[in-house]
């Protein structure tokens, strides 16, 4: 499993050689990618809807500061707490504290994005605090002791017999002859194991798709419920989320929930749209006592202001993963991070550091599939380009790499030269070809690793136009 | 006095290095729809590499130079809608900051038009006269595509050529693998990506593959080629041009 985004290659050629992974991947055009082109032909003008989209997100993040702070005074008013947390630590100690200070011992999650990239579970655990996540997806991998391979999907690169030899190893204490071949059966078996932790949880932790400053409300939305039982069952509920999740009231929220499930999985809506605003009030029967919202920043806020800053207006949708060829290649787990596929590409340089998640950015053929699918008009290869500028900047590209740039740029810029320098190396592909094809030099390796490169059919164009002139 | 509107052809480097036919295929095509071509001597590359690898000054140096040798012409004409979309897309994303040339590359940018895109749209060109037997199937690269919104043009000229019939791919939207510098950096990811394309073109009646990009099919042939694979791989000005007998890519 990789958890270095250095090792990127590596495990981008362990999964290229991975046969159980293909077949998953294989289900990104069919299952994602389909679904979603169907819900934008239905839907009539979808991009007028993205350009409400991006305008939304754009004053969001271009007004995070106030509708942040106005966030915090509708979250009080309601009689929760809003906690700011600058980095991944801060917001691990202050989610301690507040299950610690609730007596919490099990705690059931949501899916959340951000908890992962907090690396939120092991922490509670190595604190006596045991996390059971509830999202089917999250739950098998937490079973297999995996990340998410994907960000609303997290079990993607699972068959469901995989699957099933996972329920198989853990749950131990059924019947071990039980079918579990039917898909149907690994939900039913999911739901009754989870139904136990539900009821027993001390305190419920979800994400937010979206927070709405003006009513204090963070919103959710899953197929499963299992967000409403994590937030109404337990006595205390912790929204963690990343700061870049706010808008300014539920009118724009509803905008991006057209957007958000046609994108995701081609859905009109998602099953389950929750509002989540405040503890339960004195008239209600139902709710938690006590609610907090942890912030985290984590590198977002640096990007503002910057080339990268329009990265912050993702809605984490995953279209522009479901769309990805890099993505759909070698899947999530080779990136070695929360964040996979071109929104990785994007956001990763920017908040682990371009010298730490450099190989993202590259991984791309600026095919610009994500940028014409994300519901907010990210531009999504500009911003990969624009790290591989500073990398290039800073001297961190690979010299290999830079070296031969540096030749052959040398040439470009000067005409005759280079006219000169294209006529021998037609010459010399031409005279080392065989049968039309060059098999192997000493320099491109990596093209020759898995192809050969036509021989030029005769002089350079420019030598023979000049020559007929 | 001519008033013929002048067209100078951005060649691209790997037409000039491997496949000048595609060149002379250009001119051919231009002509015959009532231009005056001139190919700058002064062309090298129009800098992609050094861009896509962030070594903006090197693309910028190389962009400068492109800007000055065509900026004088009535349209740039480029047979790549990779090259193309550099020239019209995101030289003014290289400039964006220099108050100087972005003016000369917005212009730049503004008569720039990848070679069936022009012939169709700004020409008018709605046939050939060119035979070639034979059933293909049609690579669209990316930035043809989501760069420089070329679909159509190649399908109806193509379609014009006598005896030609296209058997489309299954997923015209999933990029070859090929991506520049990326095909060299990530080599294993890309022969994945080619062997997927190559798959698709493979299931389809056509005996030739084509499209408008040298680059998408010197990968595609290359890889091909390694796999003892027999589909023709030509340029489609080739093919309008009714140079379709010359070996194709890759043969001897």
């Amino acid at each position: 499993m990789n958890l270095d985004p250095k090792n990127f290659p590596q495990a981008a050629r362990e999964a290229l050689t991975d046969p159980l992974l293909r077949p998953a991947l294989g289900r990104l055009k069919t299952h994602f990618g389909a679904g979603r082109a169907a819900a934008v032909a239905r839907y009539g003008d979808f991009e007028a809807l993205r350009e409400a989209g991006k305008a939304i997100r754009d004053y969001a993040v271009t007004h995070m500061d106030e509708l942040l702070t106005q966030f915090e005074e509708s979250v009080v008013a309601r009689g929760g707490t809003v906690h700011w947390a600058r980095d991944a630590a801060e917001a691990r100690a202050l989610i301690l504290k507040v299950l610690q200070d609730a007596g919490a011992k099990t705690v059931t999650k949501g899916k959340s994005m951000v908890t992962e990239e907090i690396a939120l579970n092991p922490f509670l655990e190595a604190n006596g605090i045991v996390p059971v996540e509830t999202d089917l997806g999250e739950y098998i991998v937490q079973l297999r002791k995996e990340p998410p391979s994907h960000i609303i999907a997290p079990a993607f690169h699972l068959s469901k017999e995989q699957v099933a030899e996972t329920f198989f190893a853990s749950h131990t204490g059924l019947d071990p002859k039980r079918s579990l071949v039917e898909r149907n059966a690994l939900v039913q078996e999911a739901r009754a194991v989870l139904r136990r932790s539900f009821e027993s949880a001390d305190a419920g932790i979800t994400g937010a798709n979206f927070l709405s400053a003006k009513e204090g409300a963070a919103i959710i939305v899953t197929n499963e419920g299992n967000g409403d039982l994590t937030r109404l069952l337990p006595r205390t509920h912790i929204v963690v989320t990343g700061i870049e999740k706010v808008v300014a009231d539920m009118t724009d929220v509803s905008v991006l929930l057209r957007l958000l499930p046609r994108s995701a999985t081609g859905q009109p809506i998602s099953t389950y749209v929750s509002v989540m605003a405040g503890k339960r009030g004195a008239d209600e029967s139902d709710g938690p006592a006590a609610f907090h919202v942890v912030l985290v920043d984590n590198g977002r806020s640096k990007l503002i202001g910057t080339e990268a800053q329009d990265v912050l207006r993702c809605i984490r949708c995953s279209a522009c993963i479901n769309h990805c060829p890099i993505y759909g290649a070698v899947g999530g787990h080779a990136y070695g991070a929360t964040y996979m596929g071109p929104i990785g590409a994007a956001l990763n340089p920017g908040v682990m550091g371009v010298e730490n998640a450099a190989h993202h950015a590259n991984a791309s053929t600026f095919c610009g599939r994500c940028a014409e699918v994300c519901p907010v008009k990210i531009p999504l290869p500009k911003i990969m380009r624009h790290w591989r500028a500073v990398e290039h900047a800073k001297g961190l590209a690979p010299k290999s790499i830079t070296a031969g740039l540096g030749v052959w740029a040398f040439a470009a810029k000067r005409p005759g030269l280079y006219r000169f320098g294209a006529s021998v190396m037609a010459w010399f592909l031409r005279s080392i070809g065989r049968r039309g094809t060059v098999h192997a030099l000493p320099v491109m390796q990596g093209w020759f690793a898995v192809r050969d490169f036509p021989v030029p059919q005769g002089k350079t164009f420019q030598a023979q136009w000049r020559a007929r002139k | 006095m001519s008033t013929k509107p002048r067209v100078g052809l951005f060649v691209t480097c790997l037409v000039d290095l491997v496949r000048p036919q595609v060149g002379f295929a250009a001119v051919k095509l231009l002509e015959q729809a009532g231009c005056d071509v001139e190919v700058p001597a002064v062309q090298t590359c129009c800098g992609q590499p050094a861009w896509n690898a962030g070594a903006d000054g090197h693309a910028t140096d190389i962009a400068r130079q492109v800007i000055a040798a065509f900026e004088g012409f009535d349209h740039v004409v480029v047979p790549s809608g990779s090259c193309g979309g550099m020239i019209k897309r995101h030289y003014t994303e290289a400039f964006e900051k220099d108050a100087a040339w972005l003016p000369r590359a917005r212009a730049l940018a503004a008569k720039t038009h990848e070679l069936m895109s022009f012939l169709v749209k700004v020409r008018s060109v709605s046939g050939v006269t060119a035979q070639f037997a034979k059933t293909v199937c049609i690579h669209d690269s990316c930035s043809s595509l989501r760069e420089m919104g070329v679909k159509a043009e190649p399908r109806t000229l193509l379609g014009s050529v006598d005896g030609l019939t296209i058997d489309e791919l299954k997923d015209q939207q999933t990029c070859c693998g090929f991506g520049g510098l990326f095909s060299v950096k990530y080599p294993e990811i890309s022969e994945r990506m080619a062997d997927d394309k190559i798959a698709d073109a493979c299931a389809t009646k056509a005996t030739v593959l084509t499209g408008g990009d040298l680059g998408c099919l010197l990968h595609l042939k290359g890889r091909m080629a390694r796999q003892g694979k027999t589909l023709e791989v030509r340029h489609a000005a080739e093919i309008l041009a009714d140079m379709g007998g010359e070996p194709a890519l890759g043969e001897p």
